[in-house]
């Protein structure tokens, strides 16, 4: 485009031609402009998606490292510089996003990035963030089976969640029988995997577990309720462990409510069901369902934090009424020991930062402090809620202590054996019956 | 020391360890349990149903129904538990004392599903016999669902004076549960049992038939019969129910085309902006409601049919817009068409997403559309079953609109033969206009329908615009019964093949079919023949 208007300059002195040619000049300008202010501000980069499919969970992730921006600003910034985020929509498009990440890092010479929601747009940016050597933080709870080096996730691994829902479910529910529901793509798939193999450590026989997975959307969720409902009907207590995503879950939780399926009879837990995607539903038959996350809103804390960060989260949104979830307190975590390790090394350095984060504390909402591990995993209570009238969650248990992150899952035979250690090992996938590191290959 | 004075001395020790022990107890055990509440302690909560529904005390149902509803409020500095009435009287759960008011710090007694079910149970025991039909019936089902050999005697007390048919059968059913499993049980008792849950035959009476566990030899031989026959009646209805979830999701598919097919189908317009129709008619709902909501809320019933014209409108009047500036400017130029409404349907989706937020809309269900009623041994859903119906409906008026009116007239002509029409004196740009706008209204009207089953958020209408052309396209272009076959074809394929196949794979297979068929039959079911082919 800009060739054409010097081309039109050239060939005649039209209007049209001095505006582009104008127009030219003033983006220069400002790109200079643009240049000179990096200086003097520390850039954060914000990937996450506005538009198209994940922009229902995605968009309040942006908002949420926008006010935690503007509250380190008010603080003084970090290391004496103010901080400016750089906010790219990459679409719900995974290819985008490895283009969107390259753009952050190189144009616009970010210092750190926060975003992606699904394991395919992590995946999709992974390489960019190796080339280019820069820091990615996550704050989706995933499958597992991934440490590396460029990344910090502050999401929750299988064991911090899907895991500890199942004992619950099995010790105070005394539940024998098991649907796996999932939305068909890899987190779902790679989390069934590890349950089934722990639900059969469990002594949990084949024909007691159903999978089923449903494409991205399912609306028709007749046919398998009425199966989940027939499944539950052979004498043994049955529940459902639900890995269905997002938009799926408002028709799939209509439907058991209007099926009569109540939660106690066949509960359902949930680990992508938080209070952002109950604010589309009405929760008076989901009454007793089960999630299992890190933070819910409704916990209560003795110092007060979480109910402080809610009251200074909704004046920011200017919105009464708006919720917190999990991710956004995963993105509280990881922002906040980003600031801690940059502010130890005085360097936004991607190297030291790196180096400097394991190990680093940074208080959580739930009244605790979570720990950067050396696995790029970090520690982290995990509740179980129940799903109340008001679409809020009642927390009916949790650990006794934090949890620590598995990069790679105990249960599955080809991971049992590996850790991810960035501290002593380097390396993210670390054989430690063969004392062998794997390496980027696998 | 002579024998009397030790044994009187034992038993000055015995009543002495006696006032002791009743020294706490004091307030009788009753008085105790339900102080327990106060705990915010699952299982003492647990302990206390027990207690006070096995107390025979009066108070033991205002209690445990209010700790159904979580009126029950506990407060934990005091140990004082307090039942709130519907009418926001209170009284002291403990001795039934009216009290003035509830102290602040108490809070509701929490449930989980374990004690839910306890709840449920304890209910079930105390309100056999309550003067009350429906409650006593819903007390049998769930003394059935629990099963506990305590509730056994209160079952034959109901038993004993019950006079309505279905509460009696239902009674019966719950003391064959029971007796299943009740240890001591004798045999003939035990094969009545097993009798009655044969003949009751459902899912739940088949989860007791395989979960009893050791029973006699002829009692397990009774059951295996059982469960064979429950098993062979129930594979029958298993087929009624695809048949149904066919219908429904048809129903859902013809919906969701029906616009497209005058759009589409009549006009010839590739409408990729289809599916935002759909979108907009739901957030017209979604508005709608918004509004009854914080005005009128004695309306919210009539809700959805406040919102049906008002969608009609708003996506019609959208409708006649886009047709306007933009489509009018590409007819016969598909593939302009086609990346316009496609552009178009981006703006829309974004242009919502901007007014309304990227999070789901809670559009609720009025009550005449929750719930589901039981026919023979399948579920049906009110929901489905009106989208069936009105589904239905919007298609006779469509049919008799095309049929019957000037304008229908118009229409037909014009997609028939543009230019005899236009020297018949038909105004054909205006008929456009409305002819595109009555197939966007139409997707309004369905966005009100979906958005009872489906999320209301700016992605809706992606997930129906493949589905609707499918449906328009395998049921023949231009043909309005050729969609309504063809959208209730899909639906009933689709679901006889989901059970066998899985979602995923049964959505791949019915994709395939129907590349096959359209290799078969370019023009779909029931191709238009004459001049329009042409055009």
């Amino acid at each position: 485009m800009f060739s054409k208007s010097t081309h039109d300059i050239a060939a005649s002195f039209s209007r049209r031609g001095v505006l582009a040619a104008t127009a030219g000049l003033v983006l220069g300008l400002a790109s200079l402009t643009g240049a000179k202010a990096a200086d003097d501000t520390i850039k954060v980069g914000v990937l996450h998606s506005l538009s198209g499919t994940m922009a229902i969970s995605e968009t309040t992730l942006k908002d949420t490292i926008l006010f935690l921006i503007d509250e380190q600003n008010k603080k003084g910034g970090v290391l004496g510089k103010k901080l400016e985020a750089v906010v790219v929509d990459p679409a719900s498009n995974w290819p985008l996003f490895a283009e969107k990440a390259r753009e952050l890092i190189t144009k616009d010479k970010v210092s750190v990035v926060f975003g992606c929601w699904t394991s395919v747009s992590r995946k999709s940016v992974l390489p960019v963030f190796k080339e280019l050597n820069n820091i990615l933080f996550y704050p989706v709870q995933y499958e597992g089976e991934e440490s590396e080096r460029n990344v910090f996730y502050t999401g929750a691994a299988p064991n911090q969640q899907a895991i500890p829902a199942v004992d619950y479910l099995m010790k105070e529910e005394k539940v024998k029988r098991w649907v796996l529901a999932g939305t068909d793509y890899v987190y779902p798939r790679t989390t069934n995997k590890i349950l089934e193999a722990y639900l059969k450590s469990k002594g949990v026989a084949q024909e007691d577990i159903m999978i089923n997975y449903t494409p991205f959307g399912h609306s028709d969720w007749q046919t398998i309720v009425a199966d989940i409902k027939k499944f539950g009907s052979a004498g043994k207590k049955t529940a459902v462990v639900s890995t269905i995503n997002g938009d799926a879950n408002v028709p799939f939780y209509k439907e058991l409510g209007n099926q009569g399926i109540k939660a106690k009879d066949i509960p359902v837990v949930a680990f992508s069901v938080g209070e952002e995607e109950l604010a589309g539903i009405d929760t008076k038959p989901l009454v007793g369902h089960l999630a299992a996350w890190n933070y819910f809103e409704s916990i209560k804390t003795k110092d007060g934090s979480n109910e402080k960060f809610i009251k200074d989260w909704q004046a920011y949104t200017k919105n009464p009424k708006r919720v917190t979830n999990d991710p956004m307190e995963a993105h509280v975590i990881g922002f906040n020991m980003w600031v801690k390790a940059v502010e130890k090394v005085k360097s936004t350095d991607p190297d030291k930062v790196i180096d400097a984060l394991p190990g680093i504390e940074a208080p959580n909402l739930t009244g605790g402090v979570s720990k950067m591990l050396p696995n790029h995993h970090i520690t982290k209570p995990v509740f179980i809620g129940e799903i109340k009238a008001n679409g809020q969650f009642d927390v009916v248990w949790k650990t006794p202590g934090l949890v620590a992150g598995d990069a790679w899952s105990k249960e599955l035979e080809g991971s049992k054996d590996l850790i991810g250690d960035w501290v002593g090992k380097k390396c993210g996938n670390f054989n430690t019956k063969t004392n062998k590191c794997l390496g980027s290959g696998s | 020391m002579p024998a009397h004075l030790s044994a009187r001395l034992c038993s000055l020790a015995l009543s002495l360890f006696l006032i002791a022990f009743a020294l706490p107890a004091f307030a009788g055990p009753f008085e105790d349990a339900v102080a327990k509440f106060a705990n915010d302690d699952f299982s003492d909560t647990e302990e206390a149903i027990g207690v006070v529904a096995g107390s025979g005390n009066p108070l033991a149902f205002p209690i445990i129904s209010a700790l159904q509803d979580g009126r029950l409020m506990a407060d934990p500095d005091s140990k004082k538990v307090y039942v709130t009435g519907a009418d926001g009287k209170s009284i002291d759960a403990a001795t039934g004392a009216a009290v003035a008011s509830v102290p602040d710090n108490a809070s509701a007694v929490r449930l989980n599903n374990r004690l839910r079910r306890s709840v449920d149970a304890a209910l079930g025991g105390l309100t056999l016999q309550s003067p009350d039909v429906g409650t006593r019936l819903q007390a049998a089902q769930s003394v059935f669902k629990s099963h506990e050999e305590t509730a056994l005697e209160a079952v034959d007390a109901a038993l004993a004076k019950e006079t309505n048919r279905s509460v009696k059968t239902a009674l019966g059913e719950a003391r064959a549960a029971i007796l299943l499993f009740k240890t001591d049980a004798t045999e003939v008792e035990k094969l009545e049992a097993v009798a009655t849950l044969k003949a009751r035959g459902d899912q739940d009476a088949l989860a007791l038939l395989t979960g009893m566990g050791d029973q006699p030899a002829s009692v397990t031989k009774a059951a295996a019969s059982a469960i064979g026959s429950i098993q062979s009646s129930l594979a029958v209805w298993s087929m009624v129910q695809n048949a149904w979830y066919g219908l429904s999701l048809g129903s859902v598919l013809l919906l969701a085309a029906i616009g497209l097919a005058i759009t589409f189908g009549v006009m010839g317009v590739i409408n990729m902006a289809h599916g935002e129709m759909v979108m907009i008619g739901a957030y017209t709902t979604f508005v709608v409601q918004e509004v009854i909501r914080t005005r009128y809320p004695g309306l919210f019933d009539y809700s959805l049919l406040i919102a049906v014209p008002l969608a009609f409108l708003v996506a019609g009047a959208i409708g006649v817009l886009i047709e306007r500036s933009i489509i009018r400017f590409l007819y016969g130029r598909p593939l302009e068409t086609l990346l316009a409404t496609w552009g178009l349907s981006l703006v829309l989706q974004q242009a919502v997403r901007t007014m309304f937020g990227p999070t789901n809309r809670e559009v609720g269900n009025p009550s005449w559309m929750s719930g589901a009623f039981e026919l023979g041994q399948i579920t049906i859903t009110y929901n489905r079953l009106w989208i069936l119906v009105f589904t239905l409906a919007v298609f006779m008026i469509l049919l008799a609109m095309l049929r019957y009116t000037a304008l229908g007239l118009e229409m037909r002509a014009v997609t028939q033969n543009r230019r005899m029409a236009a020297s018949m004196g038909i105004a054909t740009s205006r008929v456009d206009a409305l002819t595109f706008g009555l197939g966007s209204g139409i997707a309004g009207i369905a966005g009100v329908a979906l958005s009872q089953i489906d999320n209301v958020s700016p992605n809706l209408g992606q997930s129906y615009i493949i589905d609707s052309f499918m449906v328009v396209v395998f049921g023949g272009v231009g043909n309005l019964w050729g969609t309504l076959v063809g959208a209730f074809t899909l639906g009933i394929a689709n679901k006889f093949l989901e059970p066998v196949a899985g979602a995923v794979l049964g959505k791949i297979a019915i994709l395939v079919l129907i590349i096959l068929f359209i290799q078969k039959r370019p023009r779909g079911l029931f191709a238009l023949k004459g001049r329009a082919v042409e055009a």
